[in-house]
């Protein structure tokens, strides 16, 4: 993984006010990259488990796709996402989640991305999501 | 706090509540039998396209995901716990440049187990959708 690339994710992430509100950052091990979020107390969506809000989980899971995405193309734009779907496997709990994503297709418009967030146990997931998003800002 | 929680009129128990709502600043619109609409306005801090100034969908992801819980406590009389099985979402086209998003949810079937939601969202015109969803919830998913 080039240097070049790292700094545009970065610079990706850094400049979008909605990943500072969610608290996420990235981390690279090698050419692996993994998003993490924090746990934070806005981001509960049910006091009484307590488990994180189904729309965070969703959320982190779609930025962690937009995020390999702009790592795998650092030149091109931002891609807009086409659709999603989330699968919730277990309660999210109070702590910290991580996910990683898989690029199944990046043909010449479309990505179709999968990506999995789990916490304490990876072998465990909390939720996955796969989408669609369009590589160029044509649409 | 859960106390307080599961004792709450409907509309309390979607939005102060509920520490994610609240972060979002969500508002309940209406609520009816198996229905409901909730709303976030626009904010600074909530963009997800800087060069745009346009709500990021992770936003409307929330919105959508909450609203749908909405309309699956107001099929019942009583609260009961539920979960969020698999969510759909397809993003038609972006929201407009600092607007915000109002989301409408309706639970067209119920069974002893499980509710199906269906979920339109929009920015400015209730006939411009920026976003359409569909849902299953658990009922009951410790039960």
């Amino acid at each position: 993984m080039d240097d070049a690339a790292i700094q545009s994710l970065d610079a990706f992430l850094q400049r979008v006010p909605y990943v500072r509100f969610l608290g996420m950052r990235v981390e690279m091990a090698g050419d692996e990259m993994t998003a993490v979020l924090p746990f934070s107390p806005p981001l509960i969506g049910n006091p009484t488990l307590p488990a994180l809000h189904g729309g965070v989980i969703g959320a982190f899971l779609e930025m962690t796709a937009l995020a390999q995405l702009a790592l795998a193309q650092p030149a091109r734009r931002v891609p807009k996402t086409i659709d999603i779907t989330i699968e919730y496997l277990r309660p999210a709990r109070a702590v910290e989640t991580y996910a990683r994503a898989t690029l199944r297709k990046v043909g010449r418009r479309i990505a179709n991305v999968q990506v999995e967030a789990w916490q304490e146990s990876h072998a465990q997931p909390v939720a996955g999501l796969t989408g669609h998003f369009l590589l160029r800002g044509d649409r | 706090m859960s106390d307080s929680y599961d004792n709450a009129p409907l509309a309390a128990r979607m939005t102060e509540h509920v520490p994610h709502a609240h972060a979002l600043g969500m508002t309940l619109i209406s609520v009816g039998e198996g229905r409901g609409s909730m709303r976030v306005e626009w904010r600074e801090d909530l963009v997800g396209d800087p060069d745009t100034g346009v709500i990021a969908s992770g936003v409307v992801t929330a919105l959508i995901d909450h609203t749908c819980g909405l309309a699956i406590n107001a099929a019942f009389a009583t609260p009961a716990p539920i979960a969020t099985l698999d969510l759909r979402i397809d993003y038609l086209r972006p929201a407009a440049p600092r607007a915000g998003v109002t989301c409408e949810a309706f639970g067209y079937k119920t069974t002893r187990s499980i509710g199906f939601v269906r979920a339109e969202a929009w920015d400015v015109d209730r006939g411009d959708l920026i976003a359409t969803a569909q849902a299953a919830f658990m009922l009951n998913p410790r039960g």
